[in-house]
């Protein structure tokens, strides 16, 4: 039942990725990497986190990628041109992304053989109260320098924001 | 009982229920508005027009599905699949009553109950605005595209007094699942008053169930926040350009969601299945005596009426009244549906409500919609969640 | 069908979606596609992360992923914010075009 569900989203995962790469028009994207999204949470609840689906769920796809719609959708964006710089780009590319990513399976290979497994059920410790109590124990001064990092988040886009309306 | 059998007979009659409320709230909806404006509304399909949902989903089934030139096809017609879908996903962890035991199966009136519910309710609703972006998007035509934009600036300004105000009860219960923030509210003070979330301590939750209800307001695109499809403005808003059963699906939509957001204002703030009394004070009884008075008024009309349909329709339903009063004096009957009474008399009151709002207050204006968004109500509900957060630190 | 899935699957999983999106980054020229391919790489990594919570036993690592969600979302809105304001100077969302100090 396990595998089934992982390969499953593991399927979509990486067909819903493909898309957010091979898609000209911004909207297909994003709408791709909402899938991306959702079939993660799906295999991290496998891994014991529900909270953080939720929260992946509710941060990422209910949030962050409204605001890519919304954006796409108010300049109007339409399907990428052509570019010679784009073509360069995937000449050199291809290679070395194959090479990076053989180099990546092969030392996760070697590191973590077959035997090293991952059991539904058997580590559940992603709910909110442990969550939370380590994020608010051992991890309090990152925790309080996020807050510092969103408030200058928020001040950087209104006076963003700002100077664009007038 | 074999685990995915219980579920599925659980589901069944959980959707069985829920798309009949959905028809007849439009119903309500429409009977209440037109009451409230003094007109009649749905008289003629069926007494009192009750088959009247019918004949509006057999018109919606027959009508032809139009798929206007240039749209985007497939997201055309993923869209109102996914309003329906996301607006329906988040009754599963709603409890709408205790632990009930049929013949030897015990099990709960509640489809799943999540560790993560409150954040899985909130994580679901923040996804509805993709069925309202993408349908605006994919219709490519001016108006819906509009529409569309203000929902989606909207729903994510919403967002925040509504997560707001639903963490300062969290704070209160302890918890996340759902089924434990209403057995959290449980008890009763001095034996009568109930610890409801919006009247326990140590500070009582009714600012922030009324900035929630304003909040569910604009989450579900209702009067007075319909900017989203504001007919004077946009013609129809983000589903102008769909008719059939896809305008149906959107239609629904919209019913779920309502439902879904009073289900969780009466799980979060007004004790769920709990009755407002204790039982052994005489709640039990409530429900015959309302039915029985609704009977009686109903009689009285039914025998003093010009009318003589109406003659005869207000008796069958005075009849089915008294039939109804009976039965919860039935000891084994009012067990199982006296929590149902509740959970329904609390979230139809809420229901009515949002109905009610739509017959008397105008729409805001856009500007006006913002600014009341972020102005106001984000931080009444911070301060509240604050001061929530330092009373119980002191006295939790 | 075994009841265990190697970890290395999940490990592999997030490789090719952090390739995906490093391929995306580096192949497209639409600015708001390429701000989603580093947020691809972001959910890669955060994959990762729960992946090795889990094999440690440990929450700390579902704590840093929630970390990475947070100043995701910060990233966002700045991005975002500054996308607008490119668009309105130059009308454009090519990152070719945006080369005035070229040259």
């Amino acid at each position: 039942m396990d595998a089934i569900i992982f390969l499953i989203f593991a399927a979509a995962a990486v067909i819903f990725g493909i898309n957010v790469v091979l898609r000209t028009h911004p909207v297909s994207s994003a709408l791709a990497l909402i899938g991306v999204m959702a079939s993660l949470a799906v295999i991290y609840l496998l891994l014991g986190a529900p909270f953080l689906a939720a929260v992946q769920v509710l941060v990422y796809a209910g949030a962050i990628m409204v605001l890519f719609l919304f954006v796409i959708m108010l300049l109007n964006a339409g399907s990428e041109k052509k570019s010679r710089g784009a073509w360069m780009a995937r000449l050199a590319g291809v290679p070395l992304l194959v090479a990076l990513l053989t180099i990546l399976s092969f030392v996760i290979f070697r590191m973590y053989p077959r035997s090293v497994g991952v059991k539904f059920g058997s580590f559940a410790a992603g709910t909110v109260e442990r969550v939370g109590s380590a994020l608010f124990t051992t991890y309090l001064l990152p925790f309080e320098i996020t807050s510092l990092l969103v408030l200058i988040a928020i001040l950087g886009a209104v006076v963003l924001g700002y100077k664009e309306l007038d | 009982m074999n685990f995915f059998l219980l579920s599925a007979i659980k589901m069944a009659m959980v959707m069985g229920v829920l798309m009949l409320t959905l028809l007849y709230l439009q119903w309500a909806e429409r009977k209440v508005v037109a009451h409230i404006q003094v007109r009649l509304g749905p008289y003629r399909v069926g007494p009192h027009g009750l088959l009247q949902p019918i004949a509006d989903t057999l018109k919606l089934l027959l009508k032809e599905d139009l798929t206007p030139p240039g749209v985007n096809k497939g997201l055309y017609v993923f869209a109102p699949f996914l309003a329906i879908t996301l607006s329906l996903i988040s009754i599963v962890v709603i409890p709408f009553g205790p632990a009930i035991e049929v013949a030897g199966v015990q099990t709960w009136m509640q489809l799943t109950d999540l560790n993560v519910g409150v954040v899985f309710v909130l994580a679901i609703s923040s996804l509805a605005v993709y069925g309202i972006v993408l349908a605006g998007w994919a219709s490519n035509s001016k108006y819906p595209l509009l529409g569309s934009l203000r929902s989606a600036a909207q729903m994510i300004s919403y967002e925040l007094p509504l997560g707001l105000t639903i963490a300062a009860p969290l704070l209160m219960a302890n918890t996340l699942s759902l089924r434990e923030i209403v057995l959290s509210q449980s008890h009763y003070y001095w034996g009568w008053i109930p610890a409801w979330n919006v009247l326990h301590g140590p500070l009582p939750q009714v600012i922030a169930f009324v900035v929630f209800m304003i909040a569910a307001f604009a989450e579900t695109n209702r009067i007075p926040f319909d900017l989203p499809e504001a007919e004077t403005e946009l013609v129809a808003g983000f589903h102008t350009e769909y008719s059939s059963m896809k305008f149906a699906g959107f239609f629904m939509a919209e019913y779920a969601n309502m439902f879904t957001v009073c289900s969780m204002a009466t799980v979060l703030f007004l004790g769920g299945w709990l009755p407002p009394w204790p039982a052994e004070k005489g709640s039990v009884f409530f429900p015959s005596v309302m039915f029985a008075a609704a009977g009686l008024i109903a009689l009285r009309h039914g025998l003093y009426r010009a009318r003589p349909r109406d003659r005869r329709s207000f008796q069958v339903i005075a009849m089915v009244s008294f039939g109804l009063a009976a039965l919860f004096l039935i000891p084994a009957f009012a067990q199982f549906f006296s929590p149902l009474f509740w959970f329904g008399l609390k979230t139809g009151l809420l229901l009515f409500t949002f109905i009610w709002v739509r017959g008397t207050l105008p729409r805001f204006r856009y500007d006006q919609l913002m600014r009341f968004a972020w102005s106001f109500l984000f931080p009444v509900a911070a301060v509240n969640l604050m001061a929530t957060a330092l009373l119980v630190a002191i006295f939790g | 069908m075994p009841q265990t899935i190697p970890l290395s699957w999940y490990l592999v999983l997030s490789a090719v979606l952090f390739a995906l999106g490093a391929a995306g980054f580096v192949f497209r020229r639409n600015i708001i596609t390429m701000f989603m391919s580093i947020e691809l790489m972001l959910n890669a990594v955060n994959l990762t992360f729960i992946a090795f919570a889990y094999h440690l036993r440990q929450v700390d690592g579902q704590v840093f992923a929630f970390f990475v969600m947070v100043v995701a979302a910060a990233e966002a809105a700045v991005g975002l914010a500054i996308i607008l304001t490119v668009f309105k100077n130059r009308a454009t969302l090519q990152v070719d075009e945006i080369a005035s100090m070229k040259n």
